[in-house]
């Protein structure tokens, strides 16, 4: 991949990803502007003139993480300056310890490419107007968060295989992918949801960041008919479910691309 | 209980950078210790318990060494998950005290999780795979949750920084993603627990665990990993022919 690639396949991928972002209504928005909202023609994808390509795998790996540490570092620290109405103070701390290393996530991959690194894209956390409230209702804020922590764990996961070569960026990108778990899982409890992910319960957040997620085959081994008699001793619940939230799965990057596309107004 | 946990993470924070990095690589917190004392009064901890009915008995003096190239790498992610599901099969077994119904709930999932991992590389291993092996979890008392919940997050910790100092060793790149969408779920579970044991001041991702210099989760080579783990196995793991960092 390359970056012209990057920017331009956004471009393609945007004409209705506002539309396929399907925030469950329940759980976000009483208002209904979003459906209004998706009309609105693509903003960010005319101003890629900036030559830089390189075919360079890493570099652009890289780069593709970086843009999605700028989302995550902006949307917090945007949302630490709202009111206090937007956060409690217990919620405010939680999101402040979050913030600090999206933050040290950006520095650390613009220090890795050095002239290489992208400049920070200018974004719409309204996902151009399909989530209005993103800065002044806790429950859009944290659901949106969750969305884009999510996105980033299955997204640097879907890259490791493309960092083999070079094994410190490799254990880097392990390291970043870790903690941006722990993110999901935080942030998980403060909606009070379980912290692991299926396609089953996905709260708020749109089903494309889930997508997949209910797979029960890893490494050729279908692990529902391996372990599900066994796991039905005592459970209150299916324990398919419990199958499904036990590995987490993979993102190729154009539907990473889909995830984050409505949120970039330019590059 | 919790006020203890918050004034300890409270001391850890205000800790100069290499305390913390001691005890983040320590990792093994001063309420097990404590624990080693009480455990001997403790009916409910069996002090060697053979992770499963049926195998083979566990000896101190076997050693077992992991392989080497992925399948060596893949039996030192099967010890651990067996590791793990031996505790927490423990914590479900001897609840401790004034276990609420939505912890027993949490526990008994991520239980199952550590079932599943367990059995997915038992299953991926095949002949090659470790024979079960014995724990030993004498150090822990069972029957108080701060220091079952404080195991627990070390557990799990260790763990995320095991797998993330194993990508590096792998070769074989489905492998590698197996590994990935394993140690996602593993750092859902540190973070779950470190909630239960404090929920504020982001301790989910607190500076215990998370490098507050950098951002970054450790990664640490199995050398130091199975120092750590050895002493809950009841067999010697030797890592001798695992791929070199």
């Amino acid at each position: 991949m390359n970056l012209f690639n990057l920017f331009s396949d956004i471009e393609k991928l945007d004409a209705d990803a506002a539309g396929r972002l399907d925030f469950s209504r329940r759980k976000l928005l009483k208002n209904s502007m979003a459906a209004a909202a998706i009309a609105t023609p693509a903003l960010f994808a005319t101003t890629v003139n900036k030559a830089f390509a390189q075919n360079n795998t890493i570099t652009d790996v890289l780069n593709f993480a970086l843009t999605l540490e700028y989302l995550e570092d902006e949307y917090y620290r945007t949302g630490q300056l709202m009111t206090e109405s937007l956060l409690t103070l217990d919620q405010r701390a939680d999101i402040i310890q979050i913030n600090k290393h999206e933050a040290l996530h950006v520095k650390f991959l613009q220090t890795a490419l050095g002239a290489a690194a992208i400049k920070k894209p200018t974004f719409d956390f309204t996902a151009r107007g399909a989530f209005p409230t993103v800065f002044s209702n806790t429950a859009t804020f944290l659901t949106v968060a969750l969305a884009f922590e999510e996105t980033g764990v299955r997204a640097y996961k879907g890259q490791v295989t493309n960092l083999m070569s070079n094994k410190d960026v490799l254990t880097a990108a392990l390291q970043i992918h870790s903690v941006e778990a722990r993110h999901c899982a935080g942030l998980r409890r403060m909606l009070n949801m379980l912290v692991w992910s299926s396609e089953t319960m996905p709260g708020g957040v749109p089903a494309a960041v889930y997508a997949g997620e209910n797979n029960t085959i890893q490494g050729g081994v279908e692990l529902f008919g391996l372990t599900g008699a066994s796991l039905t001793q005592g459970k209150t619940r299916a324990a398919i479910e419990t199958v499904r939230e036990s590995f987490d799965e993979t993102l190729t990057r154009d539907q990473v691309l889909a995830i984050a596309g409505p949120f970039i107004r330019s590059m | 209980m919790e006020n203890i946990t918050e004034k300890s993470a409270k001391t850890l924070m205000k800790q100069p950078v290499d305390r913390r990095r001691f005890l983040r690589y320590a990792g093994f917190s001063a309420a097990m210790t404590t624990a080693l004392i009480t455990a001997c009064e403790n009916p409910g901890a069996d002090p060697a318990t053979n992770i499963n009915a049926g195998a083979r008995v566990s000896a101190p003096g076997d050693v077992v060494d992991l392989g080497s190239g992925d399948v060596g790498v893949l039996n030192y992610a099967y010890a651990l998950e067996q590791l793990e599901y031996a505790f927490y099969q423990q914590v479900i077994t001897t609840p401790y005290a004034g276990i609420s119904a939505e912890e027993l709930f949490l526990l008994r999932e991520v239980r199952d999780h550590e079932y599943i991992h367990r059995e997915f590389l038992r299953a991926a291993l095949g002949a090659a795979g470790l024979p079960m092996l014995g724990a030993n979890f004498r150090s822990i008392d069972f029957t108080k949750r701060q220091d079952v919940l404080n195991a627990a997050k070390d557990f799990e910790d260790l763990g995320v920084t095991a797998y993330n100092g194993a990508g590096r060793l792998i070769s074989d790149p489905g492998n590698l993603v197996l590994a990935g969408k394993i140690v996602s779920v593993e750092a859902r579970h540190a973070g779950l627990i470190r909630h239960l044991l404090l929920p504020r001041l982001g301790f989910f991702a607190g500076d215990n665990a998370v490098d507050p210099n950098t951002g970054l989760d450790a990664a640490n080579p199995p050398s130091f990993v199975l120092g750590m783990a050895q002493k809950f196995i009841v067999e010697t793991i030797t890592a001798n022919n695992l791929p070199k960092m």
